[in-house]
């Protein structure tokens, strides 16, 4: 299968999980040995939470994403083959996809290369979404509370995850190099293959185990590339450090990776079911799948993600090694918060003031089973939210301040309650944002949210 | 963990296992990974029995309709089950934005075996 140059066998090239987490440069060179038709790069998850969407910041550096880009494009170029950008910016908002573009723009200036370039944006108008709940066109994904009109009308920004149809149209339409916003993760990597006639369920269950880069060999990493070969009813997938194998076990335990169920893994336009997929050991490092399918589902179906704004946040860090202290912890907290509110008037609903406790249940809120134990030291952060950033910090250092020298029943220690590892104790974290829509959206033409524009680079 | 097996008929999951995790599925679902070593490992467990919502739902102090889904996959020889975030990512009061620590409670699970076959012999 590996020799086949000819027709059957589409060669893709997954050089990194995301966009800008780097990717060793033998590694890479040893996927170009291999002649890829596509350089395929997923740039965004939704994993860093809902602040990224909201602010219109990208989670990932411009200097690293840069040294990526200019990689790929270089490699793409001189093969002449197309390299596809999905989810720009980490988030594939309008924001996110233009700080992309601008570092694509700038890589491709300082290379002196030129391309036909497609922009296929992904960012949605609050109406639009608007228009289809009136049309009874959204639904829930999950356990998500139904939409409202007004949960749309809080929201900052609304991104549809695109399909692979918007990149198979424009790479159709000629484009050598397509950066996209938001896009359902295997899209990128299926696109080509498309275009080339493959059959969607290999091309969409391959894509879903090279879009996070060699996270799907043993052992596993998210800055490392991974190879894919697809033919019309299978696909084999190898890694490129000869450090690294995939093996039956790490390719079908990839499959489970941030999904809920790992044998019917819906997507725009249907859901791939793994049903009848087989795993089969090739050779020690590489994997063979076959019987993967696609069930075009009864209508097409857009995910969308949306953000609101909750208001500012400011936190405080300490530390507490007093065993009197760490026994009354639960009161004092509620003191403090109780203290800290009626002293300024402020409404309850607007500000919040809460405490992490490391030591006690910080990792694990709620979920945390073990009650009984009592730590040594506790990790204590004071966090306040308000619709403000000056009340937010107001209320966060009368916190700290009465948290610091409050007294608690067999105190000892009069020099105060904290210790602070930093001078500020203080840090305003800026803007905090919510998820408010993750649903589903009833579209006619799979293309028609995601506009495309061409540009000659 | 039913009543009629003692300590001696139980093996540690660690013994069992080369990856338990925790991670999100989307921002309103966490979704947990049991991995075991080899296939033999996979179906001492399953067969045990011991996977259910409800261990989850106890493990995790959840009710059990709060347990999405439990999902055998013999192929990967894997359990998973997800439940609803009780704190959507990146919400007010979450503690874990990706999800990537909510796994501990899952490393103490015993797996009940039958007296008679060693702990890892194949079962049928």
């Amino acid at each position: 299968m590996r020799q086949d140059r000819t027709s059957g066998v589409t060669r893709i090239l997954s050089p990194t999980a995301i966009l800008g987490y780097g990717f060793p440069v033998r590694s890479f060179r040893e996927g170009m040995r291999r002649r890829p038709h596509v350089i395929a790069v997923d740039a965004g998850s939704t994993d860093p939470g809902p602040y990224y969407l909201g602010a219109g910041v990208a989670f990932t550096d411009r200097i690293a994403v840069k040294r990526d880009l200019r990689m790929l494009v270089e490699a793409a170029l001189s093969e002449k083959i197309p390299l596809v950008i999905g989810t720009a910016g980490g988030s594939g908002g309008e924001p996110h996809l233009q700080r992309d573009l601008e570092l694509l723009l700038e890589v491709a200036h300082e290379l002196r290369v030129h391309f036909q370039l497609a922009v296929v944006h992904a960012q949605l108008d609050n109406d639009r979404v608007l228009k289809a709940l009136r049309l009874g066109q959204i639904s829930e994904l999950g356990p998500v509370p139904k939409l409202t009109e007004a949960a749309i009308g809080a929201s900052v920004r609304i991104v549809g995850q695109m399909g692979p149809e918007p990149l198979v149209q424009a790479l159709e339409s000629g484009a050598e190099i397509v950066l996209a916003g938001r896009a359902y993760d295997p899209a990128v990597f299926a696109a080509v293959p498309l275009t080339r006639g493959c059959r969607r369920g290999p091309a969409v269950h391959l894509g879903k185990i090279l879009e996070c880069g060699a996270i799907a060999a043993a052992p596993g990493s998210g800055s490392d590339c991974l190879f894919g070969y697809l033919d019309g009813e299978s696909f084999e997938v190898e890694p490129l450090d000869p450090e690294r194998r995939c093996t039956v076990t790490s390719v079908a335990a990839h499959t489970l990776y941030e999904k809920s169920d790992p044998l019917l893994l819906p997507g725009p336009g249907g859901h791939l079911d793994l049903t009848q997929s087989s795993f089969e050991q090739v050779d020690a490092g590489r994997v063979r799948v076959c019987g993967s399918r696609f069930v075009p589902s009864d209508g097409y179906f857009v995910k969308l993600e949306g953000v609101e704004k909750v208001g500012y946040r400011t936190v405080s860090i300490a530390g507490c090694r007093d065993p009197f202290m760490i026994a009354a912890i639960d009161e004092i907290v509620e003191m403090v918060a109780q203290r800290a509110l009626d002293s300024f008037d402020v409404d309850a609903d607007q500000c919040k003031l809460s405490f992490k406790l490391y030591g006690k249940d910080g990792v694990m809120g709620r979920l945390e089973p073990s009650r009984d134990h009592v730590p040594l030291e506790l990790g204590i952060i004071i966090e306040a939210v308000a619709q403000t950033q000056q009340l937010a910090d107001m209320l966060c250092s009368y916190a700290r301040s009465t948290m610091l020298h409050c007294s608690y029943p067999g105190r000892v220690a009069t020099g105060g309650n904290l210790a602070f590892p930093y001078s500020p104790s203080d840090l305003p974290a800026g803007e905090v944002y919510r998820f408010s829509i993750y649903h589903l959206m009833a579209v006619k033409d799979p293309c028609e949210l995601f506009p495309i524009d061409h540009m000659e680079v | 963990m039913s009543s009629d097996h003692n300590e001696a008929d139980r093996v540690p999951i660690l013994d069992l296992v080369h990856v338990i995790r925790s991670k999100n599925s989307g921002p309103y679902e966490l979704t947990f990974d049991i991995v075991f070593k080899d296939r033999s490992s996979y179906r001492l467990a399953v067969s045990s029995g011991i996977f259910t919502p409800e261990l989850f739902a106890r493990l995790y102090g959840i009710g059990a309709d709060q347990v999405l889904n439990l999902v055998f996959f013999e192929e990967a020889c894997a359990v998973k089950a997800t439940i609803v975030r009780p704190i959507v990512s990146g919400d007010s009061g979450d503690t874990d934005v990706y999800g990537a620590q909510q796994h501990a409670p899952l490393l103490n699970i015993a797996v009940p075996v039958e007296r008679t076959p060693r702990a890892g012999a194949d079962v049928p």
